[in-house]
């Protein structure tokens, strides 16, 4: 496995170097909810068990598109030990995660859209019991065509998936344009067009999702789900039930990984609410492998086209970028996802005219969500690879390329987005010592390649979901007389570290042992509100708010202590589990005895903390994607070995370089770059969450090709290359104790490096992912015959699209906002022009 | 999660015992070895047996003989065991091979030998869940009347995924199987059959007991074994070869087993022979590796694009001849197996 060897540091001077004046903050350590993982005593969702407990099975549509004609349950509710058959019929109330698509059900009530759509429910005595009863639920289907891929929706505008969205099967059309692209592709010394095309795959969280639901004796519901987003969820069955808010609690359980998989309301969710609240008994559900796979939620595969203007030297002109996106079923979180695709392309690379169309449609298969760097990965491809052509061309080094192009901290980019610290180029620097990039690249022996890239990620989103003026995230602290801090947050573990970040933080203001803080995270009676995990936002926004309340806290304690030595509070320490005074470190107390001090002069001691991002200077519709308090920055240079024979790519050794701010528990930030790694050599390799459509003369099946973790490859450990990690401190005051987010952003550069490598190892360039021995050999083949050496989608297919909102960037005198927004006009009367051939 | 159907259980203590239990329940029943296979099955339902018995409790089938003419390998050795048992090396070195490739460690401590030579044909038409093989109507190997793999095909065409099974064929294995009428002794490569749900030419009746070695001496052997990841999967296409070089390293005998791409392992005759009498050159291994990659007609039921399968083979089969010269094929295995160790 990979070996421990990595180094921090700090580029600026006088910004302390980890640890440096901190107890707690940048130094390595166990995390707080540690000993419960490895000891197995983390008590994930499934791991409940109540007595009296029903379990469910859903029946889910073995078939891709259909109406229900008829459905039959009697023959289900006669069966022995079934309690509960619900279908669409009780829980016809939409529902979805974005407000503007409230396209799902938690059981199908007429129409299912891909195999494993939820059709009925059985809640029974035993789980086996409910799954045989599924058998005896008749369904009545009348079956419709199919629509496997974006091409084929655009080319289908009937029968429609959903009857709304902006035309036959297009979900949504996006079209921005920051500058005239046009002036800036006449400024160009050279212009590339490329196509490239990124396969769709799927979370794997180790943790199947699982949720039990009860009805308290009080007549409120409880539920505990394996979900990255309570407060979402809680709001989802508040809707759905008819149920006041506060009659509902959630509580997401620590999750077996998430990666954006558990980020939506699911039916499985709702479907044991209610039938908790009608038998009055609690009601488990533990889904199936094959069932997270149909919940999916996982990458759009995206077909996109990049033309991008250069000067000689490098200078980046003008950028337009095309995006084709495979939607699945469902809305998700699909809209965000089509905005995201063309959002950060400006965060790494100063490009000063912007256009971006993006095309988003439904087809009949899972619905796609957020993954581990939403919407992003798929263009950050497209514009690394394409960068290292343009390098190719130019004849400069692609390092020295970037480093020529990186964009300035601070900045506001031309689609508003508003730029914190950016060391993008120590990255770049850091691991091109690291890796010995100089001597290797364009130099190794055949067969052997480096591939270097780069990307940029959100810390946190700088809006909600849903639209509201109040905090992002919230923290309240209680202090205990026997010196014990709780922390009360809706922050939610997913295993990232949510818990130990809030711990790490209250304890070093605190002056205490991470271990002595008390964690109550994720559920929503008992703590304010966060937004969720996602967009890795929690480091920031719930650590700045943990930040607060902590200060809050310390100030009440300085001052009753202050009183009591007679010193200015000011001159008062926290540290060791004391309060005392740095002129003289003997006078002083115990933290719990502070605490008496504060609580008899107080009364009870609690305080709170909130953060609520700054206002985003991108005012446009569509600008509330992308914005965020500031941005982290990855370099990744891959070593692979290419067999000539075989097409058989090994990754021999991955440096990455992350500007993380500050380390705030360098362990666990570590563990994020190489689990980023890890993840996207899967994506750069093997995983593809692919479908099987059988001959249309004998069967209409559209079916998931393997929905299992044998069949569905991601790496093992023994897979898994060396990983050598550099961070980057330069602490961003937007972040508590200067952190930015490293969750996501180390995820970006892997698949565009891989396949950068692979050129320098053979010469070949694979412009789609997974790169799969056999399109290496593919493209081997048409590089011995004398054509272009390449494998990758050869077209990218007509779009009617809208006219662009036009933005000037800011360099332009733009003040965020767009001269043209008119209410869009639906075309819908010129339907046939709007479906490409 | 998924759940088993219900089922009797039985746990014989002798082989007398287990094939009279067999003989009673007939097809209904099916023997329970490391259950690494059939209890995920089951789940699926892709198998349903009424009784299963357990072999878990006979001793007789743990147990090793060796003498000087050969080796008497009992069906219930774990895959573990025989993975890290230094007499199966030498000569044997395909058998440790396979047995150490063989899916995750934790199922290795499980899986047994015999369990593994009987192992269900696979493919992704059918090992799928109940509910997914329902929503493609089911196929011919289980609830269903078409091949979807080929649909004008009469004959199911699942995959061997054996990985012991052509190492042993490769070493000249024999099994014992045994019934309550007798028993009788098979050589391995007249066990398996190319049907994808008649694989075996055991009888439902007849328990696997044990698998019978000639003496390995003198013969080296190796096994190669194509798949994504460096554990858990099962071969796509695996190479077995054994050899038997006189003084002068001119080959004496030779097998060639070519596995996972058809319903039973394919022995290669042909290419077999084209290397008796003759030096291990690259002329000679080129010439086998082609007559050998001649036989698989891989198809598009299991991991990985079919075509690229077939153009591998040659490549599978060179590599493991070159082993047995005595080449260092360890940065090959590396690359391709992420183990660098041929034990």
């Amino acid at each position: 496995m990979s070996e421990q060897n990595e180094k921090s540091s700090s580029p600026v001077a006088g910004s302390g170097s980890p640890g440096e004046g901190f107890r707690v903050i940048g130094v390595p350590r166990r995390r707080v909810d540690g000993r419960a993982k490895v000891t197995g005593q983390t008590r994930f969702a499934d791991d409940i068990c109540l007595p009296r407990m029903a379990h469910c099975k859903l029946l889910r549509s073995p078939h891709p598109h259909a109406r229900i004609r008829r459905m039959d349950v009697s023959r289900a509710l006669a069966h022995p030990g079934v309690y509960l058959v619900l279908t669409g019929k009780d829980l016809p109330v939409q529902y979805g995660i974005l407000p503007v698509s409230q396209d799902e059900q938690a059981l199908c009530l007429d129409h299912v859209r891909h195999v494993g759509d939820p059709v009925a429910a059985v809640v029974a005595r035993e789980e086996l019991t409910a799954f045989e009863a599924l058998d005896l639920i008749d369904v009545d289907y009348e079956i419709l065509p199919t629509i496997c891929d974006p091409e084929e929706a655009l080319a289908t505008p009937e029968p429609r998936i959903h009857e709304y969205g902006e035309e036959g099967n297009i979900h949504k059309l996006v079209a921005l344009e920051f500058g005239d692209v046009e002036q800036g592709f006449a400024e160009a010394d050279e212009i590339f067009e490329d196509t490239f095309f990124y396969q769709g795959n799927t979370h794997l969280p180790i943790e199947q999702h699982a949720s039990v639901a009860i009805k308290d004796p009080d007549g409120k519901l409880t539920i505990w789900s394996s979900t990255q987003t309570p407060h979402y969820l809680h709001r989802a069955l508040a809707k759905v039930l008819a149920m006041p808010p506060a009659h509902i609690r959630v509580v997401a359980t620590p999750n077996g990984g998430g990666f954006g998989g558990k980020s939506d309301p699911f039916h499985h969710e709702i479907v044991v609410a209610k039938a908790a609240l009608l038998l009055d008994r609690p009601v488990k559900i533990c889904l199936t492998r094959e069932e997270v796979f149909y919940c999916h939620r996982g990458r759009h595969p995206v077909l996109m086209k990049f033309k991008t203007g250069v000067k000689k030297d490098g200078t980046i002109t003008g950028l337009h970028l095309r995006t084709l996106i495979d939607g699945g079923a469902y809305g998700s979180y699909g809209v965000a996802s089509t905005y995201y695709a063309g959002a950060l392309q400006t965060t790494t690379y100063h490009i000063p005219r912007y256009r971006y169309e993006g095309c988003r449609t439904f087809t009949n298969k899972p619905p796609c969500g957020p993954k581990r760097g939403h919407g992003t990965p798929q263009p950050r491809f497209g514009q690394e690879v394409q960068l290292d052509k343009i390098a190719e061309r130019l004849r400069i080094d692609p390092a020295d390329l970037r480093l020529r192009i990186v964009e300035t901290p601070n900045t506001v980019t031309a689609n508003f987005l508003s730029l914190g610290t950016v060391n993008l180029g120590e990255c770049i620097r850091r691991v091109v010592e690291a890796s010995d990039w100089k001597t290797k690249f364009r130099k190794l022996p055949e067969g052997r390649g480096v591939g270097m890239a780069c990307s940029a990620y959100l810390t946190g989103a700088g809006l909600p979901i849903y639209w509201n003026k109040m905090p992002h995230s919230g923290v309240q602290l209680k202090f205990d007389r026997g010196g014990g801090v709780s922390v009360f947050c809706g922050a939610t573990e997913i295993g990232q570290g949510s818990d130990d970040v809030l711990a790490g933080i209250v304890a070093e203001v605190l002056g205490i042992d991470p271990f002595d803080v008390r964690l109550f995270t994720g559920d929503t009676d008992l703590g304010p509100v966060d937004l969720g995990s996602y967009s890795s936002r929690v480091t920031l926004m719930a650590g700045n708010a943990a930040l607060q309340a902590a200060e809050r806290g310390k100030a009440l304690l300085a001052e009753a202590v202050a009183l009591k030595f007679e010193v200015p509070k000011e001159r008062l320490r926290f540290a060791g589990k004391r309060v005392f005074d740095s002129a003289a470190p003997d006078e002083g107390v115990s933290f719990a005895e502070a605490i008496c001090l504060a609580e008899a002069r107080f009364g009870t001691i609690g305080t709170v903390g909130s953060y609520t991002p700054p206002k985003s200077p991108a005012l446009y519709k569509g600008g509330g994607v992308g914005p965020s308090p500031t941005y982290s920055y990855s370099a990744a240079v891959v070593e692979v070995e290419v067999n000539p024979l075989t097409g058989w790519v090994h990754v021999r050794k991955v440096w990455m370089a992350h500007d993380i701010g500050r380390a705030l528990n360098p362990t666990l930030v570590r563990g994020q770059v190489e689990g980023s790694v890890y993840m996207g050599l899967g994506e750069a390799l093997m995983e593809e969450q692919e479908f099987r459509r059988l001959p249309k003369r004998l069967s209409h099946a559209l079916v998931h090709k393997f929905p299992s973790m044998l069949e569905y490859k991601s790496p093992t450990s023994l897979d898994m290359p060396e990983v050598l990690t550099e961070l980057i401190e330069d602490p961003d005051p937007r972040g508590p104790f200067g952190a930015k987010e490293v969750g996501q952003g180390p995820l970006l550069p892997i698949m565009p490096a891989v396949a950068n490598a692979v050129y320098d190892a053979v010469g070949v360039r694979i412009d789609e992912v997974p790169i799969t021995p056999e399109k290496v050999m593919k493209a081997l083949a048409e590089k011995r015959a004398g054509r272009e050496p390449r494998f990758g989608p050869d077209h990218f297919p007509q779009v009617h699209w809208p006219e662009a909102l036009r933005v000037p960037p800011p360099w332009e005198g733009g003040d965020g906002n767009a001269v043209n927004e008119v209410q869009r006009e639906k075309p819908r009367a010129a339907k046939e022009k709007v479906l490409a051939p | 999660m998924m759940r088993l159907p219900l089922f009797a259980f039985r746990a014989p203590e002798t082989v007398a015992e287990a094939v009279r239990i067999l003989d009673g329940e007939g097809p209904k029943a099916m023997p329970l070895a490391g259950g690494t296979d059939l209890l995920p099955n089951m789940k699926r339902r892709q198998q349903v047996p009424k009784t299963l018995m357990s072999l878990g409790h006979i001793q007789e089938l743990h147990h090793v003989e060796w003498s000087d003419s050969g080796s008497r390998l009992g069906a219930c050795l774990t895959l573990s065991q025989i993975a890290a048992d230094p007499r199966f090396r030498n000569g044997m070195t395909a058998l440790a091979q396979a047995a150490s490739f063989v899916a995750t460690p934790q199922i290795r401590n499980m899986a047994t030998l015999g369990g593994n030579l009987c192992l269900d044909t696979r493919c992704n038409y059918y090992d799928q869940n109940y509910e997914w093989r329902k929503s493609i109507g089911f196929c011919l190997k289980k609830d269903g009347d078409i091949c979807w793999v080929a649909p004008g095909s009469r004959k199911c065409l699942a995959v061997s995924s054996s990985d012991t099974a052509p190492a042993l064929m490769a070493l000249g294995a024999r099994v014992r199987l045994v019934s309550r009428a007798g028993e009788r002794e098979v050589p391995l490569t007249e066990l398996y059959q190319n049907d994808g749900i008649h694989y075996s030419k055991r009888q439902p009746n007849e328990l696997l007991t044990e698998v019978l070695l000639d003496s390995c001496d003198g013969w080296k052997s190796t096994y190669w074994k194509l798949r994504r990841r460096g554990s858990f999967d099962f071969p796509v296409l695996s190479v077995a070869a054994a050899l038997l070089l006189s003084s002068k390293d001119i080959v004496r005998e030779a097998r060639i087993v070519v596995g996972s791409v058809a319903c039973r392992p394919l022995l290669a005759a042909e290419a077999a022979r084209s290397l008796v009498g003759g030096p291990l050159d690259e002329e000679s291994i080129a010439k086998a590796a082609t007559l050998a990659a001649r036989m698989a007609k891989p198809l598009d039921n299991t991991d990985f694009d079919m075509t690229w399968r077939k153009r591998v083979t040659a490549e599978f089969v060179t590599y493991a001849l070159r082993e047995l010269r005595g080449d260092d094929m360890r940065p090959e295995r590396l690359l391709l197996t992420r183990h660098s160790s041929s034990l």
